[in-house]
């Protein structure tokens, strides 16, 4: 019912969608988050806690799917290198209506900004390699489920 | 008191270092305290720890707040604030 992955290989949204619906579902929401090439970045690096990262995403989920009473949760994110284009999150959630997949789904995405340990560093054609800074926004979406 | 202490993303790189096992004075008392003696302590913790409001924290393996106490603690992390999704 809940299917929670931290990899450092590829996510197959395909191959992931195909096994989160094999038993069929009223209603189910996605969201796919892939690395953007702007400004020129070549590489981004998402670094991670070895036991927490994977610990939060199984806390996450298990208060999704208790709240919105979901038949079906897949959460993956990927860490360690990756280049543009790749997927990065990946977040599928069933329920038997629309509202629950739907807020769920959202729900996940905001909180997955504040509550799991990853920490993205960008590298840029021109040499230059930066962390990425947290946005004071995400903080207040997230809040904005409590 | 011994702690296991880890470091991510920018601290970790400001210390120079992933983790490491320190003996801690008994006075400090909480992930705050920590941070202040880290920071005093050497070059990397100054660089690592000059702005303390930028520094989020996991006891145990449980993310929270610095003014939360060490007592019985035996790993802490310190961190960025967190940008995965």
């Amino acid at each position: 019912m809940i299917h929670t992955a931290v990899t450092t290989q590829p996510i197959d949204v395909a191959a992931a969608l195909a096994a989160h619906d094999a038993h069929g579902h009223g209603a189910s929401a996605s969201f796919i988050g892939r690395v953007r090439g702007d400004g020129g970045l070549l590489e981004l690096f998402l670094e991670h806690h070895s036991a927490m990262t994977g610990a939060a995403l199984e806390a996450l989920s298990g208060e999704a799917v208790h709240r919105w009473s979901l038949a079906q949760l897949t959460l993956f994110h990927r860490v360690g290198p990756m280049v543009p284009g790749d997927v990065i999150v990946l977040v599928l959630t069933s329920s038997a209506h629309r509202a629950e997949a739907l807020s769920a789904c959202a729900f996940l995405i905001d909180r997955l900004k504040t509550d799991v340990p990853l920490w993205k560093r960008e590298s840029f054609a021109d040499g230059r390699s930066a962390w990425v800074e947290a946005r004071a926004g995400d903080d207040a979406r997230a809040a904005g489920w409590d | 008191m011994r702690l296991d202490i880890q470091y991510f993303a920018w601290v970790r790189e400001r210390m120079g270092r992933g983790g490491e096992t320190v003996d801690v004075p008994h006075d400090i008392a909480t992930v705050a305290l920590l941070i202040d003696w880290l920071a005093a302590r050497d070059a990397g913790g100054a660089a690592a720890f000059a702005e303390p409001a930028r520094i989020r924290a996991a006891v145990d393996g449980v993310m929270c707040a610095l003014a939360s106490p060490l007592t019985d603690a035996r790993e802490v992390a310190l961190f960025p604030p967190v940008t995965g999704g």
